[in-house]
């Protein structure tokens, strides 16, 4: 059913329709329209869950800890600080191997204290084991959530999943989002059926300590798993495309790319704007084309690597900075060349941080310095 | 004692009481029961992959989110329908509760889980060798409040972590002692019997942080609450239901010459120390009635006022002076003692100078003692010349 909807209550419809059984939450800007809508779901009794109020995020990420391990689907969300307060427990669910799902409405870090949109917070947890997938507009996001569930909880799989949206330019925003019925998406979504849960039936201890002897294994099999994931998403995206009817991307979308020698790459909400510089560009007769990537992990290199290798020129915009080296994406993208025949120009440049508009003019900017040099780090739109 | 609960073979050190505190508390709880664990001792020598003395499910997160967890476990047991066959207890040490945890055992207190919320007070973080915790008790040296010229180690008394659950207004609270078992299983008992969040407090001697011999975990554990310094409490609905009630306060330096971690204070400037600590025993003592000497003081109170009652006069007085199997008794500033009991009495005679039956008011001005012995003896009544 199309309906028109603010991005952060569309996300909400999402998780009642996946039936999340325990969502727990901290408020912060901009996630909090999500879990607002969530409470009053349990409230008025159209979503049978526990809403566990809790007196920080690292709680919130322990109940829903808790609760993945004692057999449920649960459900969480924060962005930027919170998201940061959480990062041991994201490291532990991980290693719990627990199928925990977190929405990521994308901001900037403190300090100076900034509630705009970045990608820095989510970036930052990309190695805690999490797949993390970036939505470029409301219909992605909704699409992705019920994804998470189901790679989440795939037993080949068996992951924590986090959903990024930029916030407010997609949680805040206005738009016509297909949700699908409850039959499609128990179809697509079975019950929650854990490998192991806390059961006195059959009593397991988790997260024991390890020693020298076998921890290192422990991260061998997550690794394992995340590479084994990029060959297991492909065909649950197509799942996903026989009960929904509509095309979901989970690991990159290749836009007007068949010829491009000039490539963007990018994620999340920023994506709209650079297809309409392409669509420009290609009007101009100029081979342009844009690789959107949504898996940020697993890093799908070698489909990154395919879907680049003709490319002359490229230009990775991010959101975010290892500040002392380059955008981490650059990094994931120049090492998706590394050891290849063919080494195209690969430049990085970093924008929109603290929620700065990211503007035409700064694509066309991008696009002016990619016949230069090849640039590791370049600043668009700085007032300095 | 074997239990496929709790099993032997864990890995902790002899005489270590959290060891025996935790097999008392899920040997009560029984087998329908899902443990979330804090970091920390308990959690390292318990589970070291691949073996795990759990025979009841047990998790185990992070440092300062058991309760959190719990608070998870709990929430999902409700939404299964099964929270009235399975119990949920969260459990840790004194800084995984009192300082690193305070925050999510806050929320678990305020939201209402129904969770049993176990504290393994051994007074220090101990995994770690034995750093200063906010429960590491006033006078006792760790490695991060050593003694030195210019201390006399930890300078602060614990946090009174009951009376914040208290102010929780949490339905059940106690504190308990690996020293008296019974007494700690029956709270783990009512505990479990009561819906909401519950919280009990262990006193678990660590023999290698406190340097004890570990032998002696069980008299110190019994002398800690003797003394009057851990009172063991009972709250209902925060209403004071229980205490548990000493013979006689024992001097509190009983039970710190057993242990390195006060044999500084046993110096000549250790001495205000050690004064200072007796302080925080009798404080205990009074604030929640700890003594039942004050009891039974009290009936004697009463006894002697009816015994003032009994008038003797100076012939009958006389007739008590012990011999022949006769009372000795003797009289001071009008009221008239029972020598009984007294070593310093024999046979109606104090050192062949004084004898029972007479009235010794005028022969104290010539003892080496004032009147403040006579508190000693017993009152019989008054005596009317």
């Amino acid at each position: 059913m199309r309906r028109y909807l603010e991005g952060s209550h569309a996300v909400a419809e999402i998780v009642r329709l996946c039936k999340a059984q325990v969502i727990s939450a901290y408020p912060i800007t901009p996630q909090t329209h999500i879990v607002e809508s969530l409470a009053q779901m349990v409230a008025d009794g159209e979503l049978n869950a526990e809403f566990i109020n809790v007196e920080s995020e690292h709680s919130a990420a322990s109940v829903v800890q808790g609760a993945s391990a004692t057999g449920v689907r649960t459900y969480t969300a924060t962005t930027s600080q919170g998201l940061l307060y959480m990062i041991e427990v994201l490291y532990s669910i991980a290693g719990l191997r627990l199928p925990v799902v977190l929405t990521c409405a994308n901001r900037a870090v403190s300090s100076p204290i900034n509630i705009w949109n970045d990608h820095q917070d989510s970036v930052t947890v990309r190695d805690a084991g999490w797949l993390q997938f970036y939505a470029e507009n409301n219909q992605e996001a909704c699409d992705l959530h019920l994804m998470a569930y189901r790679l989440a909880e795939d037993h080949n799989i068996m992951l924590p999943v986090m959903v990024c949206m930029d916030g407010y330019i997609l949680t805040h925003a206005y738009e016509v989002v297909d949700l699908p019925e409850q039959s499609q998406v128990d179809k697509f979504l079975p019950d929650f059926k854990p490998i192991h849960c806390l059961n006195p039936d059959e009593p397991v201890s988790m997260g024991v300590l390890m020693g020298p002897e076998s921890y290192i294994e422990t991260r061998y099999a997550i690794h394992q798993t995340m590479m084994d994931a990029l060959n297991v998403i492909p065909g649950i995206a197509d799942e996903f495309e026989q009960v929904f009817g509509r095309k979901v991307h989970c690991l990159i979308e290749k836009y007007r790319l068949e010829d491009a020698t000039q490539v963007f790459v990018a994620m999340g909400s920023m994506v709209g704007t650079v297809k309409e510089i392409v669509d420009g560009l290609r009007e101009d007769g100029q081979k342009v084309g844009l690789l959107k990537v949504i898996a940020h992990r697993p890093f799908p290199k070698r489909i990154v690597y395919e879907a680049l290798k003709n490319a002359r020129e490229i230009a990775v915009l991010e959101k975010a900075i290892s500040l002392g080296e380059e955008g981490p994406l650059l990094s994931d993208v120049k090492s998706a060349f590394c050891g290849q025949g063919n080494q195209p120009k690969i430049s990085g440049f970093v924008l929109g941080l603290g929620g700065r508009d990211i503007t035409k003019k700064s694509i066309l900017e991008v696009h002016d310095a990619l016949s230069g040099s090849q640039v590791d780090v370049k600043f668009i739109d700085l007032k300095i | 004692m074997v239990t496929e609960l709790f099993s032997s073979g864990h890995t902790a050190c002899a005489g270590c009481g959290q060891a025996l505190g935790a097999r008392l508390v899920v040997e009560t709880t029984g087998p329908n029961v899902i443990i979330a664990n804090a970091t920390g001792c308990l959690e390292v020598f318990t589970s070291r992959y691949p073996e795990s003395a759990w025979g009841v499910p047990w998790i185990h997160s992070l440092f300062q989110n058991a309760a959190a967890v719990a608070s998870g476990v709990e929430a999902a047991l409700r939404i299964k329908g099964k929270l009235d066959q399975v119990r949920v207890i969260s459990q840790g040490g004194d800084g995984a509760t009192a300082d690193i945890g305070m925050a999510s055992l806050s929320g678990m207190f305020d939201r209402g889980h129904d969770i049993l919320y176990v504290c393994y007070d051994n007074e220090a973080y101990m995994n770690t060798g034995v750093q200063r915790s906010g429960l590491t008790p006033f006078g006792s040296r760790t490695t991060t409040s050593p003694s030195g010229k210019k201390s006399f180690g930890n300078p602060r008394p614990k946090k009174n972590i009951p009376e914040i659950a208290n102010a929780h207004n949490v339905p059940y609270v106690a504190t308990a002692s690996v020293a008296f078992p019974k007494d700690l299983q029956k709270k783990v008992k009512r505990a479990l019997s009561i819906r909401g969040p519950k919280y009990i407090q262990i006193f678990v001697p660590c023999p290698l942080g406190w340097r004890h011999d570990p032998g002696l975990t069980y008299e110190i554990a019994k002398l800690v609450v003797e003394t009057g310094l851990y009172p063991i409490l009972e709250y209902q609905d925060g209403k004071l239901i229980s205490v548990k009630t000493i013979e006689a306060a024992k001097p509190v330096d009983e039970y710190l010459k057993l242990q390195g971690r006060y044999a500084h204070l046993f110096t000549e400037r250790g001495k205000d120390e050690i004064a200072k600590i007796q302080t925080i025993a009798d404080s205990n003592i009074k604030k929640y009635g700890l003594l039942k000497e004050g009891k039974e003081a009290q009936k004697k109170m009463a006894a002697e006022k009816l015994a003032e009652e009994k008038i003797f006069t100076t012939a009958e007085l006389s007739k008590c002076d012990g011999k022949d199997g006769r009372p000795a008794y003797f009289a001071y500033k009008g009221k008239v003692y029972d020598t009984a009991g007294s070593d310093r009495w024999a046979d109606g005679a104090h050192y062949n100078t004084h004898f029972a039956g007479s009235d010794l008011t005028d022969a104290l001005v010539e003892a080496p003692h004032g009147d403040e012995v006579f508190e000693r003896f017993k009152i019989v009544g008054v005596l009317k010349a």
